[in-house]
This record gives structure tokens, sequence and C-alpha cells, in this order.
């Protein structure tokens, strides 16, 4: 009984911030801001619903299994990543390396390191 | 020997229990097959990250897990404010810098990692001598108390762990 409660609260728990991460992404002004939304409120939404798959299957007479908590590692795991190669794919395209604040006055950021410190749309290939 | 034989020992514990965790059953056989593999592929892979050393202090990771699993659980309710109840026009997202002490690209790829996973920031670039992080802020009215709770609370921690 004990159990059921607290499943069906971290069950409700996980719908909500699901629930609130995809209207995150509705909401929220531009890709940068958009880009919170996900990487935290479903990692709590997606988390709270494995923990209550962790806890329904021993506690309920199935069999116990491990699964859910390699799935949330590696979901912990890559969701900064994914993050940050969105963030930088988006800087490359839509941001002027001086919009930024530089790390030290006279170094970029490593997206626009390099000899002409431009966007990759921008640059001309060979045969144009 | 044993450091020839094992490069990164850290890296056969964890896969041998990964293995055992993705096969799910208890068996002699599965157990072996854990180890060949938590041998074979940190000696395969030692090519890639010839510089890694261990952690100084590895008695830490479980404090500063429980710290970092904490802080998501917190960032959750405050990100699912601000998008549920703070109207667009008064949202204050910002940049901010974040001047690196720590060195260790496992370190910093862990600092990194924190950051995004918790209250509404994420790591979005490194400088190009590594010693800053860009991190964006959802809503920041004070860029420099998000700073000062980023070096205090994960680096100096991290640092205590890696260096």
């Amino acid at each position: 009984m004990i159990w059921e409660i607290i499943i069906s609260v971290l069950l409700v728990t996980g719908g909500f911030f699901g629930l609130v991460g995809s209207y995150g992404l509705v909401k929220l002004p531009d890709p940068m801001t958009r880009l919170h939304a996900p990487t935290k409120a479903a990692t709590l939404g997606v988390g709270a619903t494995l923990t209550a798959s962790l806890i329904w299957f021993p506690t309920q007479g199935g069999q116990s299994t491990w699964h859910e908590l390699l799935i949330l590692l590696f979901l912990f795991m890559t969701a900064p990543i994914t993050g940050a190669f969105i963030a930088k794919a988006h800087l490359h395209l839509g941001w002027d390396a001086d919009e930024l604040p530089r790390p030290e006055p006279d170094l970029h950021w490593a997206t626009f390191a390099g000899p002409e410190n431009e966007s990759v749309l921008d640059r001309k290939t060979p045969d144009e | 020997m044993m450091r020839r034989l094992f490069p990164h020992p850290w890296l056969s514990v964890v896969l041998v229990l990964t293995w055992m965790l993705l096969v799910n059953r208890w068996a002699v056989g599965s157990l072996l097959f854990a180890l060949i593999i938590g041998i074979v592929v940190p000696l395969m892979t030692a090519p890639y990250w010839p510089n890694a050393t261990g952690y100084s202090r590895p008695g830490r990771i479980p404090a500063y897990l429980a710290i970092v699993i904490w802080d998501i659980v917190k960032a959750n309710f405050s990100v699912a404010r601000i998008v549920l109840f703070t109207p667009r026009s008064a949202l204050r997202p910002a940049w901010i810098t974040v001047p690196l002490e720590l060195r260790r690209p496992e370190a910093i790829t862990a600092l990194a990692g924190t950051i995004t996973l918790t209250p509404g920031t994420v790591s979005c670039d490194l400088s190009e001598d590594a010693h800053a992080l860009l991190v964006h802020c959802l809503h920041a009215p004070d860029p420099d108390a998000v700073l000062d709770e980023i070096k205090t609370r994960y680096e100096a921690r991290l640092k205590e762990i890696f260096e």
C-alpha cells in the first residue's frame, strides 16, 4: 500500500515535469532559453517515471530489474552532451563572437576559434 | 605490471558493473564475460587518453553526487516555476563566463555536465585555451551570484576529488 502511494506520487511527478518541459519548449522566447526546458524538466520527468518503475517491479511481485537504473545513468550522462552540441551549433549559426562575453580580451570561445572566426555558412567553398 | 594490465581501474569496475546490470541475471558466465570486457576495453582505449590518472580523493564522490542530485531536484522546481509563472518580458537570460581553476579534461567535463543538469544553467562552450567555460542562464537577475555558486559549490569540490 505504502509502495503504491510512493509509486503513484513518482508517476504524477514525472508526468507533471514532462508536461512542463514540453510547455517550456513552446513558451520560452528563443533557442537558447528553450534549451533549458528539455535538459532540466525532462531529466526529473523521466527520472521520476523510471524510479517508479524501478520500485514497482520488486514490490509488486514482478521480477526485479536494474535496467531503469542504467537508462537513468545513461540519460544523465548524455543530456549535457546533447545540450552542449545544440548550443554550439546554435552559436555557430546564429551568433556573432562579439555578442558574447569574451573569455579573455584576446581569446575566443572554441566555437569561434579558427583562422577566420566566421560562421561555417559564410565560409566560401573552393569552387565558388 | 598491474598498471599495464589495468590502465584505468575505475573504468574496469564500471564496465563490469554495467555489464552485470545489463544482463540482469546472476550467472558465472556473465561475470566472466563482464571481466573480459572490463579488461579488454580499457586496454584498447588506453591510447586515446594517455594522460588520465586516477582520482586523488575518490571517497568524496558520493557526497558530490548527493549534492548534485539534490540540486537537480531543486533545479526542476525552480525551472518549472519560471516556465509556468514568469512572463516572457520579465525573463532575464544571461551569458556568464566561468574562469576555470580545474585543468584536467575529466574534471572540466564533470563540471560542465553538472552545470547543465542543475539550476537554470547550460554550459555551452569552452574557451580556446580551455581556461574558461561559457554558461547560459535561463533567468539570472544577478549573474555574479550564479558564478559564485558554481565556483564554491561545484568547482571547489571537483578540485578536491580530481586534483
